[in-house]
């Protein structure tokens, strides 16, 4: 049997995806900003001796890297509604992204943190320098160099994850592409329209980050 | 009480649970080893292909890794029931995953292989050994060795992955555990179990895949 493509329905419908791409990277946008606010917290935590303050953050970056989006998802949007907590389809999908986003982004914060010589501190110290000025000009520009590649991995997979909204309802692309699909049965074509999109924003996200990288790096990275 | 539409959880439920367990185990084990044969031979291919060979498969490769795992599998399924060959659920799920996690060991694999210096290889040729013999007793056992840890993140991910194949109506574990919640109304219940069950798989086995890496660095 062969298959006849229609994909002027797609096409009239266009605003529509676009609308739902633009929810799917703001979705993502702001869990990683949120998510690497609270990663930044987990990591100093995760780095305490005390074990009762390193506790809860290693208990959360366990938590979400052992276990599916798709579960943290369902927990946040079926799950918390037995503590009276009924968060918006929006809501859940965002706090479960913030919720792994801080989780990986901890792991990669400390081990950049880490792989920097303790004697770099001694070094800029014995230069006169105050801590403020060893974190500006020493530590951090070459921490954000080692956590620049992996953060953007992170945000390119909450954008890919974030289609898992399609399972609670929420209007981002792929639920978009889910309800305009439902109502003309051209299945096939909405969901290619939206691959290639996803496709698009990924490939844009990249392409960014890449020309962001050799402005800020100057090349030797 | 009172409320007949709902029914609470009971040890009647057990069987069920259990085949949804083992749907998951069943899938993520289909997918890992067919993923991980697959990537095998497609990052061999890739350490040894010329420039253009490599950017089309590259371009294949990055096509799978950069759309939605629940987006292919939605299209897979729809397309082989547009084009008049539906397949079983378990079948379709199984081919998307597959692809999918071959498209991320290919790279692990590919890094696998590069990592083996030029000069071994050759050391191995002028040793007397065949081209496939330096691959075979070379070039595949120093490489493999080298991206283990690598190799074990990604199947780890299949198994979470696997999750989404509920999407095209394959019963693995939350999919069971979603028709338990929308019977019983005990959802926090349900999904901290389901939570326990990928928690216990996955973290001892990321545990282990880290002592591996920090026994490497040294």
């Amino acid at each position: 049997m062969e298959y006849e493509f229609h994909w002027i329905i797609v096409f009239q419908k266009l605003p529509q995806l676009l609308n739902g791409a633009f929810v799917t990277l703001h979705v993502s946008v702001l869990s990683m900003l949120i998510g690497i606010t609270i990663a930044v917290l987990l990591a100093i935590m995760k780095m305490s001796k005390a074990r009762i303050v390193s506790l809860p953050a290693t208990l959360w970056v366990e938590i979400a890297r052992n276990t599916p989006a798709l579960f943290q998802i369902y927990m946040a949007y079926f799950g918390l509604g037995a503590f009276g907590i009924h968060l918006s389809p929006y809501a859940a999908v965002l706090s479960a992204l913030v919720f792994v986003n801080a989780g990986y982004l901890t792991e990669t914060f400390r081990g950049g943190f880490q792989a920097i010589p303790k004697t770099q501190y001694s070094a800029s110290k014995s230069l006169g320098m105050n801590s403020v000025q060893i974190y500006r000009y020493i530590i951090l520009p070459q921490m954000f160099r080692r956590i620049y590649h992996p953060m953007t991995n992170q945000f390119v997979w909450s954008i890919l994850m974030s289609s898992l909204g399609i399972l609670v309802g929420m209007d981002e692309l792929s639920g978009e592409t889910q309800r305009l699909q439902s109502l003309s049965f051209r299945t096939l074509e909405f969901f290619i329209v939206a691959a290639v999109m996803y496709f698009l924003i990924t490939k844009l996200v990249l392409f960014s980050a890449a020309l962001i990288a050799r402005r800020v790096f100057r090349g030797d990275l | 009480m009172g409320n007949s539409f709902f029914t609470p959880l009971s040890w009647n439920d057990t069987g069920f649970i259990l085949t949804g367990v083992l749907n998951t185990v069943t899938i993520s084990l289909v997918a890992i080893i067919v993923g991980t044969l697959l990537g095998l031979a497609v990052g061999f291919i890739r350490a040894e292909a010329n420039r253009f060979t490599n950017i089309l498969l590259g371009g294949v490769l990055d096509a799978l890794r950069s759309v939605p795992l629940i987006i292919q599998l939605i299209l897979f399924s729809t397309y082989v029931g547009a084009i008049g060959h539906p397949l079983d659920p378990f079948v379709t799920g199984s081919i998307v995953l597959s692809l999918y996690s071959m498209a991320f060991m290919s790279e692990v694999f590919r890094g696998g292989f590069e990592s083996v210096h030029h000069s071994m290889a050759t050391a191995a040729r002028s040793l007397g050994m065949s081209y496939w013999q330096t691959v075979a007793y070379i070039r595949l056992p120093i490489g493999l060795r080298a991206v283990f840890p690598s190799w074990l993140g990604v199947a780890l991910s299949v198994i979470k992955d696997s999750a989404l194949v509920s999407v095209i109506g394959y019963m693995e574990l939350l999919r069971t555990s979603e028709q338990l919640i929308s019977r019983t109304q005990q959802p926090l219940e349900i999904l901290i179990g389901v939570g326990l069950f990928y928690f216990i798989v996955s973290y001892p086995l990321s545990l282990y895949g880290r002592y591996i890496e920090r026994k490497m660095a040294i």
